[in-house]
């Protein structure tokens, strides 16, 4: 495996009383895709989540184990959840962009953290659309609202909204699984091109696309993880049986 | 025979609750054509322009209109920012089952059914002789200025009535803002009060703006708050200190209708007030409707 960015050690998550993730231990390494997969409700989302803390923000989670990014576990006490979410961006299953205009969308997270000279803030908006493969279509557009765009390019907005921050992770929940095949692709290709300067985690319910996009691909079930690998050999040749039967569709 | 039995049971149920509208609109309509009929006449550029003469006999009601726009005024600058904390406190950071939630959501809505005479022997007893007294002790020495009756004591005691408007329709407009944008906000690491300025906030525009002329109607025609805290039975000059009293509309219509001299000489322009309250009130509220109606349409 190549450096190691993301660490966790025994996690587990409880949603007042109902376990969600039980003692998960996983490793993701820098600048590679790493798919999450399994059933609903088996706890890969909620992992993905812990990774930004932003289950934080719902009432009556309760977290225990490490989770260490670059070496620093992001559950102590003095870790700045803010400065946490620049690092470690998130792009969410339904496309969020603001009822602001593209160019302001893309502005929000250089705003927020104190950057107005406009010369700058028009250097991060193209750059990160640039990244985000969409500079092309909106190019000629940045003062109109980004709720008139398409789902596919509002998403790839809302990429580039993440990238506009700098950070070094991305995570991204389920982010095609809204849009048509087209601009799926569009997506998957656009993945492949960002994990050359970012690590990537993220989560699918689509097995063909977890094969495609991913280096590295982790099963979860009922809250715990249950085999992790290269994507090659847990496509085809994985240890457990219960991963067997899900990816070949025998349930989930 | 038992389907019978359904149908005239039925048909009563129609009628019962058809003649129930009926009666209702005949009311209403009643209601403003005899005010729009009798006040109609004197409802001119000058009655709305000029003070009132002759112990309110003759002239028009410009110190009343005045009056009740600076008296609202003052209301809304006081009222609507504290509602709109409270409103974004009690969604954005008291979590739903809290206690304070819970006990702020009660108090809330006690203060809605709160006779609206409380608030003004309230505002007599707190803002008059309690801060107004304690102001002219500790600034003027004892002096008297601020405790009595002015225009920033009734405006605040009105304020404190129209609140609960002004909490309830802020907090609603705040719902209605997705989850999903709050979160995009603080996934790129902004902070929560960030997200509250830059996207909540925005995104509850219409409602603050609803909250706020819904206050203000029932604030412009609202008597009995200011009856004690400041609203003046005849004043010969507007008032131009927070320390004034004033005339209001509402106190206009109540004074000529019960302590006037020549009650038939001042019938006329009584209709005409009433009116002009009326028309106040039901254009302020047709406001609030539109926008309303515009901002749920654009939702959707």
């Amino acid at each position: 495996m190549k450096e190691v960015k993301i660490s966790t050690r025994n996690l587990t998550l409880h949603y007042g009383t109902k376990m969600a993730l039980n003692s998960v231990s996983l490793e993701i390494p820098a600048k590679q895709v790493t798919a999450l997969i399994g059933p609903s409700g088996c706890g890969k989302s909620t992992y993905l989540r812990t990774l930004n803390r932003m289950n934080d923000l719902i009432p009556g989670v309760k977290t225990s184990g490490e989770i260490l990014i670059d070496g620093f576990n992001i559950y102590d006490k003095d870790v700045d959840v803010v400065n946490l979410r620049k690092k470690v961006g998130m792009v969410f299953q339904k496309s969020n962009p603001f009822a602001k205009s593209i160019f302001e969308n893309i502005a929000y997270g250089p705003r927020i953290n104190g950057i107005n000279n406009k010369n700058v803030l028009e250097e991060i908006v193209e750059r990160s659309l640039r990244s985000a493969a969409i500079w092309d279509e909106v190019k000629d557009r940045l003062q109109d609202s980004a709720l008139g765009l398409s789902g596919g390019q509002q998403q790839r907005v809302c990429i580039a909204r993440t990238l506009a921050v700098d950070p070094e992770i991305l995570l991204m929940d389920e982010p095609a699984s809204a849009l048509d095949p087209i601009s799926t692709a569009k997506i998957e290709e656009l993945i492949f091109e960002l994990k050359n300067n970012y690590t990537i985690v993220i989560v699918t319910h689509n097995m063909q696309q977890a094969a495609r996009v991913s280096d590295r691909t982790a099963f979860f079930y009922l809250g715990e993880l249950v085999e992790e690998g290269k994507t090659r050999k847990m496509f085809t040749t994985p240890d457990k049986k219960q991963t067997e039967d899900y990816i070949t569709g025998r349930f989930g | 025979m038992k389907r019978m039995n359904h149908k005239i049971k039925g048909g009563i149920l129609i009628s019962l609750t058809a003649g129930s509208v009926i009666l209702i609109i005949a009311i209403i309509v009643l209601i403003l054509t005899v005010i729009v009929i009798q006040g109609k006449d004197r409802l001119t550029w000058e009655f709305l322009t000029s003070f009132p003469e002759n112990g309110m006999t003759e002239g028009g009601i410009f110190p009343a209109i005045y009056g009740t726009a600076l008296m609202v005024l003052i209301m809304t600058i006081a009222a609507v920012p504290f509602g709109t904390l409270t409103a974004i406190y009690m969604s954005e950071y008291a979590s739903e089952s809290s206690v304070i939630s819970k006990s702020i959501r009660f108090a809330v809505r006690t203060l809605a059914t709160v006779p609206s005479i409380i608030f003004g022997l309230f505002g007599l007893g707190f803002f008059i002789k309690f801060v107004g007294t304690g102001m002219d002790n500790f600034f003027l020495g004892g002096e008297l200025k601020w405790a009595q009756p002015n225009i920033l004591w009734a405006s605040l005691t009105m304020a404190l009535l129209t609140l609960p408007v002004v909490i309830v329709s802020v907090e609603e407009a705040i719902h209605t803002v997705p989850r999903e944008l709050r979160e995009a906000s603080l996934a790129l690491g902004a902070t929560r009060w960030q997200t509250i300025l830059k996207v909540v906030l925005p995104g509850s525009k219409s409602g603050i703006l609803t909250g706020t002329i819904l206050a203000i109607s029932r604030g412009a025609g609202e008597v009995a708050p200011i009856l004690f805290t400041g609203a003046a039975y005849y004043l010969a000059t507007l008032p131009t200190s927070l320390s004034d009293q004033f005339m209001s509309l509402g106190y206009h219509v109540y004074i000529m209708a019960t302590q006037s001299a020549n009650v038939d000489e001042t019938m006329p322009i009584q209709y005409a007030t009433t009116l002009v309250l009326l028309l106040l009130t039901f254009a302020l509220n047709l406001v609030a409707v539109v926008i309303r109606y515009r901002f749920r349409k654009n939702k959707k």
